[in-house]
């Protein structure tokens, strides 16, 4: 029995990694659920909207670089983010004028915009794919450790080591960020008050002068800011390949479903309760039940209930079971 | 799947996008023509229209309203008197008749070039932000004005007071009268000239209903210029400076509430015998 490097090495492959991991996923479902909630339509383009924020901010980052410019222990790109974001509304805006403002006007369905956003993720994807390539890069630079795992087994001289990476805590101190200001201009501020309320109730938006294009614009700058700000800090926490991003799309939307479409809080609860859950399901539990099982009990085998291959399954099978048993998701969204 | 991403009323006609895209020219009068001094404050004239491209659900029907008096419309279900309304508020097209205000022709303009020209409206159904504080719903109505509010919200307390104690509460958690209330300051707060009504007593208790025909008096009182539907034809005919009856889109009876109330036929056929 060996409680204390038990929890240091949950700490270390479990809790720390699925935080990080579930703040970048809550910050995907942020947008996919302002999106549900104001568009009223699932936007299948949003795992290509983050390699397209993340892809303009890897090259202005080269870019930045390039000039000799660095922001020291801290990675280039945090300084190249808002260039990311601008190009990325900027790009947003343009697909909303030219492709989704058609549908809008002709009241088209909500699934008959599904499908055009399928089509804009195949455009961005291709976008994305030809300028950038569809290899893995790594564009985290400055210190990569804030606690290296030998130093803190030196300080403590425990067994196990805790490493804390920068981009850890750059992912949950900007995501914490992000969070309180999308809140502060939702409930404070009176555009952001005029976004709840066209999405709660069109007709009585437009009957009380809210004017519906300036919303979807608003909503638009907002989501792409948030969703560059999570696709580089994954690419920061991982690193960036544009088929990954593609396959966070089933995460991303499970987290904002499991929440409750349309609720800002839900998509984040949702974001860290699939990361929790997928961390935890294919994570192999051998080392920490070792040191707290007795001597004999000690398992022989990895003790792992799923493969990191089948990752995206978790995903899937909570999503079907919080629908099964609320609709609605977590926090009573919309329901689907 | 039932209410996939409609929310609203699903009422294509209301927001027309192509009008509210561009701001329709505002058709200005020559300065200085003196308004018809006979001519009512607000009327529909002579309109005829539908939904989209369907039938015809309005026949020539004429609906109008003097400067600070109570204008209701009665008449049966599905006789077309929520359309009406929403034909006198630009969230359907026309195909005869015109809507003025104060003498200026507006059947161009978009409910929101209505609002801004001191026109506002509680639909049927569907008229409050649920998931926003009453506060909210009320900021929300005055979403418009630049100057500021703080004062018409205290009058709104003033003539709902239920509200100010419930003014951090979800709208969508008020019961069905409280909601009206709800509904009824959300539109005084752009301080309109005319206030449109659809059923203010709908689904609200006798006493409640009363109370908020008193609350209607007193706000034209103050000069504000009234058209309500209503279900509850009697009371609301005893408040009324002139009634409509509207059967099937058309005008079947019209003249002051006192008028409508004695005529036999109308008592008969639409005030259930007595
Ligand atoms: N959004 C709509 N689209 C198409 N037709 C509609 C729509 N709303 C109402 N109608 C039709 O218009 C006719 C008149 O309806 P309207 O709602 O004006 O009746 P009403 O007099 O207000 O009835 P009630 O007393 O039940 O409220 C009905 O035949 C109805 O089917
Ligand atoms: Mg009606």
């Amino acid at each position: 029995m060996d409680p204390l490097n038990a929890i240091v090495a949950l700490s270390n492959f479990v809790l720390i990694p699925a935080l990080a991991y579930g703040a970048q996923l809550a910050l995907g479902a942020l947008g996919v659920t302002l999106i549900y909630g104001i568009l009223r339509f699932s936007n299948f383009a949003h795992g290509d909207t983050m390699a397209f924020g993340t892809m303009i901010t890897i090259l202005s980052t080269w870019g930045l670089q390039g000039m000799g410019v660095s922001f020291g222990v801290l990675p280039t790109a945090l300084l190249a983010l808002p260039f990311g974001i601008l190009g990325t509304a900027l790009f947003l805006l343009l697909t909303d004028r030219t492709i989704y403002a058609f549908y809008r006007k002709q009241r088209a369905a909500p699934v008959i915009l599904v499908i055009v956003s399928m089509g804009v993720m195949f455009v961005m994807n291709g976008i994305v794919r030809f300028v950038i390539g569809v290899d893995d890069i790594g564009f985290a630079d400055g210190e990569r450790f804030i606690i290296n795992a030998r130093d803190f087994r030196d300080m403590t001289g425990l067994e196990e080591g805790l490493a804390v990476r920068t981009t850890t805590v750059i992912t949950l101190v900007t995501a914490a960020i992000a969070v309180a200001l999308l809140f502060w201009f939702l409930n404070r501020t009176r555009t952001g008050k005029s976004m709840r309320a066209y999405s709660d109730n069109e007709d009585l938006a437009l009957l009380s002068g809210i004017n519906p294009e300036r919303v979807v614009a608003i909503t638009w700058i907002i989501v792409a800011a948030l969703a560059t700000t999570a696709g580089v800090l994954y690419g920061l926490d991982k690193s960036f390949k544009a088929f990954t991003y593609f396959q966070l799309l089933l995460p991303i939307f499970a987290s904002a479903i499991v929440g409750g479409l349309g609720s800002p809080i839900g998509a984040i609860a949702g974001g860290f309760v699939i990361a929790f859950s997928e961390v935890m399901i294919t994570y192999a539990w051998k080392k920490v039940l070792g040191y707290m099982a007795p001597e004999a009990l000690e398992p022989d085998g990895l003790v792992q209930l799923m493969s990191t291959d089948y990752k995206f399954a978790v995903s899937f099978a909570i999503l079907i079971i919080v629908l099964l048993f609320r609709p609605t998701g977590l926090f009573r969204g919309q329901s689907v | 799947m039932s209410d996939y991403g409609s929310r609203g009323n699903k009422d294509r006609s209301i927001t027309k996008s192509s009008d509210r895209l561009t701001a329709p020219p505002q058709r200005s009068e020559p300065r200085g023509t003196p308004r018809d001094a006979s001519a009512p404050f607000l009327i529909g004239e002579a309109m005829t229209g539908g939904y989209g491209r369907g039938a015809d659900i309005l026949h020539s029907c004429t609906i109008a309203a003097e400067a600070g008096q109570i204008a209701v419309i009665v008449g049966p279900n599905g006789a077309g008197k929520s359309t009406a309304m929403k034909a006198i508020f630009g969230m359907l097209k026309l195909r005869e008749g015109a809507v003025k205000i104060d003498g200026d022709d507006i059947t161009g303009l978009s409910p929101q070039d209505r609002v801004a020209k001191g026109m506002a409206f509680v639909p049927q159904t569907q008229n409050v932000f649920t998931s926003m504080s009453v506060e909210e719903n009320l900021e929300m109505g005055a979403f418009l004005r630049r100057d500021d509010i703080k004062g018409t919200m205290a009058q709104v307390y003033d003539l709902f007071p239920i509200l100010k104690d419930k003014r951090r509460q979800a709208a969508g958690e008020l019961s069905g009268g409280q909601r009206q209330q709800v509904a009824v300051g959300r539109a005084l707060m752009t301080q309109p000239k005319v206030l449109m009504l659809d059923e203010p007593t709908a689904g609200v208790s006798p006493i409640v209903m009363d109370e908020l025909f008193d609350r209607i008096i007193e706000i034209a009182r103050t000069g504000i210029t009234i058209l309500m539907v209503e279900q509850n034809a009697r009371q609301a005919l005893e408040i009324a400076h002139k009634g409509y009856v509207l059967v099937q889109g058309a005008n079947a009876y019209e003249g002051t509430g006192e008028e409508l109330l004695a005529n036999e036929e109308v008592r008969r056929t639409f005030l259930g015998g007595r």
